[in-house]
């Protein structure tokens, strides 16, 4: 944006993603989830703070890892631990 | 499941809840944050014609920068203080042009609740306005960095009781607006979704003034790893220090797993809670026979209403 | 056909309301305002107006619930006074910052310590850095035009700021005078119906009003620049009161001054300044001492914001001494009019003396005697060449 002329006089944002930025940056720790152990009981969508997990056609849950946090709330409550919190450097060597 | 109403066109099959989200990914709340997944459900079950009025506090400074904003449904920003008093006029001007089918929603922590927005919030109670006032509570001014606030538990560590922990015990807002006898009052936790999902939908199609109060535990300011909020939620509500119940009209029900908790021997003993958070690590045997008993009085008191 | 009631300067903004078809009303009672919502109260529950009233629980909550009204594209009023005015201080930048055209009157009353009900202009002269427009009215039918001039000054797209319309506590609030009315119909002409783009309740296209500027983000740092143009449409607004008052009078037939109403100053060496009821005898003042050969003008400070910096510098180019009266103060400096007017004149090459006269605080009486003797003052600062004393407090009783 330009110019602030470009916009409506009152003070007002527009509905977007990464309002505050590319929150999948601040994590340290990355959910996997393990659909072998994954039970599709959808816990893990349900607890989900950012709401980035997104159910597939197969039922299965999938991460946003653009947003994805890291807090492992859904690692944390899957009644299968099925899900995986691994440190983003290990993440990435495999 | 047919126990609240569904929009239409909604696709409502991931236990019970419709998929759709209404905040936008990428936003600035903390990771593990309890407000923000009370928010997430509150969005879902008040739907597209809404519009929220939200406060300074956690949600509104952590939602975006300009130009940019995560909700999907109109939102006003306001003062502190104006919560219900800035939505009052939203309600009067829809009146005006004949849109009160949109609900008007006042979404406040408890600083901008319980202490400087009690004022706006009690006037909108007593004239009665067509208002959903929901208060979502960390128990603190987390958004200035934990200062204790009216909703803080007695005994809390905050950056304002940080070492003796704070001597006064949570001012019992849900009673407090029970008192100005509006049609609706409930109480929620983040860690049980669907019963907040549920009186939000149905306080969503009340009229009058409707309140909603909801326990948010927050990791960086009751310590505890970012995690554990469901659990620490849960655990709230299992030792009864937060009760789940819903009053309509007055008549006083306990919802959700809070039901059958009027026996005290089926409450987990609070320590149980206390243990496994930093802002309570320093409470003696007698603080916590102290914290104890306020919620077994807390319990007389809802026995009180069911009779 | 004339319609002229004797109404107070209360009832008359009441009848301004009404014909102006505002559409929400939130008021808290103070003194002396209260009368005027009283009488809008009346006028909706008789279904004379179509409005919705909040009885709300404080003067900070009605310019929130009116800010909340407004950016839904409703027209909206209130009134208050003094300690509500100085009560809503916070939601005043709120609501110029959002941009919002609420309309509010002001009975100027002054501010405690100590307790005082009587009129000076403090409470409003405090609020001059908010953003809001200020006009100051002379009397009871200049105010009820001023309410409906205003309307159609804020509600324009490129203007879009909150504007108080301040009278005088109980000279004018509570004394009768006569208004002429206009019908319906030609006010209907006049001013067109309150049209918002990109309102709040906007479901199709949901924004977020007033979000985080942050000077840390490239692409959020325009804060400075969203006030420069609210100060762009000050200045618009000063452009846009002359074409209002103008049409005003083609419609209606009356004018008094747009952002200042100049009374006899084509030749005179001496003006008086004032705003307020006191401008009214200011000419009265005026016409005595022509009599008596003295080339002296009353000059009525209409608008306080937008400041007419223009017209006066204007002013300047004749004038050779300014009177400057001022019915509040700036402690730790001077009045506030005369700090400005002397600000306003300060670069001019050949400026006229000026001097600061406080008068009148606290409901003090400003006494035709009061006013003759500060011009009587002026001419002789003129005859020395310079001023003495910059600021000279009438009629104390120390």
């Amino acid at each position: 944006m330009k110019s602030l002329r470009e916009i409506p006089k009152s003070p007002i944002a527009k509905p977007d993603i990464a309002s505050v930025g590319i929150t999948g940056n601040w994590r340290i720790f990355r959910p996997v989830i393990h659909k072998e152990n994954c039970k599709k009981c959808l816990l893990c969508w349900l607890y989900c703070p950012d709401g980035v997990i997104r159910v597939d056609e197969e039922g299965y849950p999938e991460i946003n890892y653009q947003f994805c946090k890291g807090c492992g709330i859904c690692a944390n409550e899957c009644p299968a631990k099925a899900i995986e919190m691994m440190e983003e450097s290990v993440y990435e060597e495999h | 499941m047919g126990e609240f109403e569904i929009i239409r066109g909604e696709k409502m099959d991931i236990l019970g809840l419709p998929e759709e989200e209404y905040l936008h990914p990428g936003f600035g709340s903390c990771p593990g944050c309890g407000s923000f997944l009370a928010l997430r459900h509150t969005l879902k079950a008040l739907g597209k014609k809404a519009i929220l009025v939200i406060p300074a506090g956690c949600t509104a400074a952590t939602t975006g920068l300009f130009p940019k904003t995560p909700f999907k449904v109109p939102v006003f920003e306001t003062a502190f203080e104006t919560t219900a008093s800035l939505a009052s006029g939203v309600i009067a001007a829809l009146k005006m042009k004949g849109k009160e089918d949109i609900v008007v929603v006042g979404w406040a922590g408890d600083g901008g609740t319980y202490d400087i927005g009690i004022q706006a919030l009690s006037g909108a109670a007593e004239r009665g306005e067509n208002l959903l006032y929901i208060c979502y509570d960390n128990e603190a001014y987390m958004n200035t960095g934990i200062q204790r606030s009216g909703g803080t538990p007695f005994g809390a560590r905050t950056t304002t009781t940080p070492i003796i922990g704070k001597q006064q015990h949570k001012k019992d807002m849900p009673l407090i607006m029970a008192a100005h006898k509006i049609p609706y009052v409930a109480t929620a936790c983040a860690s049980y979704p669907q019963d907040l999902f549920k009186k939000v939908r149905k306080a969503r199609e009340i009229r009058g003034t409707r309140y909603i109060h909801i326990l948010c535990p927050c990791p960086p300011g009751w310590r505890f790893d970012i995690n554990k909020t469901v659990e620490i939620g849960k655990l709230a509500v299992k030792t009864g220090i937060w009760a789940l119940y819903e009053m309509e009209n007055g008549k006083f029900k306990l919802t959700g797993a809070s039901r059958g908790l009027i026996d005290p021997s089926k409450r987990t003993p609070v320590k149980e809670y206390t243990k496994l958070q930093g802002r309570f690590s320093h409470l003696t045997e007698k603080q916590i026979e102290i914290l104890q008993k306020w919620i077994d009085d807390q319990w007389k008191t809802y026995q009180q209403y069911i009779k | 056909m004339k319609n002229i009631k004797m109404l107070t300067a209360n009832d008359a903004v009441a009848y301004a309301v009404k014909l102006a078809k505002v559409q929400v009303v939130a008021a808290y009672p103070i003194t002396p305002q209260t009368a005027c919502v009283e009488r809008i109260s009346e006028f909706i529950e008789k279904g004379e107006l179509k409005a919705e009233f909040i009885c709300v629980e404080s003067e900070h909550s009605a310019l929130s619930a009116l800010i909340g009204a407004s950016s839904c594209g409703v027209r909206t009023f209130t009134a208050t006074s003094s300690q509500g005015l100085a009560l809503m201080h916070e939601m005043l930048h709120w609501a110029a910052g959002t941009r919002l055209p609420i309309v509010m009157y002001v009975v100027n009353r002054a501010l405690s310590a100590p307790w005082s009900i009587w009129c000076d202009h403090q409470d409003s002269l405090s609020q001059r850095d908010t953003g809001w427009l200020q006009f100051y009215a002379e009397n009871n039918q200049e105010l009820f035009d001023t309410v409906l001039m205003s309307y159609k000054i804020c509600e324009d797209e490129e203007i879009l700021l909150p504007a108080m319309i301040c009278a005088d506590a109980f000279i004018l609030s509570h004394a009768t005078a006569p208004v002429n009315i206009p019908s319906q119909k030609d006010i209907d002409e006049f001013l067109p119906p309150y049209d918002l783009k990109l309102a709040l309740d906007d479901i199709e296209n949901p924004v977020t009003y007033v979000p985080t500027c942050a000077p840390t983000r490239e692409n959020s740092d325009w804060y400075m620049e969203y006030k420069y143009l609210q100060q762009e449409a000050m200045l618009k607004a000063a452009k846009k009161i002359k074409e209002v008052c103008r049409e005003f009078n083609e419609k209606f037939g009356r004018f008094h001054g747009d952002l200042l109403e100049k009374y006899r100053c084509d030749d005179a060496e001496v003006v008086i300044l004032s705003m307020g009821s006191f401008a009214a005898q200011a000419k009265d003042v005026v016409d005595d001492m022509r009599r008596e050969g003295f080339k002296v003008g009353a000059v009525k400070i209409r608008t306080f914001r937008p400041f007419p910096v223009d017209d006066l510098r204007q002013l300047a180019k004749n004038v050779k001494a300014m009177a400057i009266v001022d019915r509040g103060f700036s402690f730790g400096h001077c009045g506030q009019l005369f700090m400005e007017v002397k600000s306003a004149l300060y670069n001019l090459p050949d400026r006229p003396l000026v001097k600061g006269y406080i008068m009148g605080l606290g409901g003090r009486d400003i006494r035709y005697s009061d006013q003759r003797y500060v011009i009587e003052q002026t001419f002789k600062d003129l005859e020395k060449g310079f001023v003495e004393r910059e600021i000279e407090w009438v009629n104390l009783r120390l």
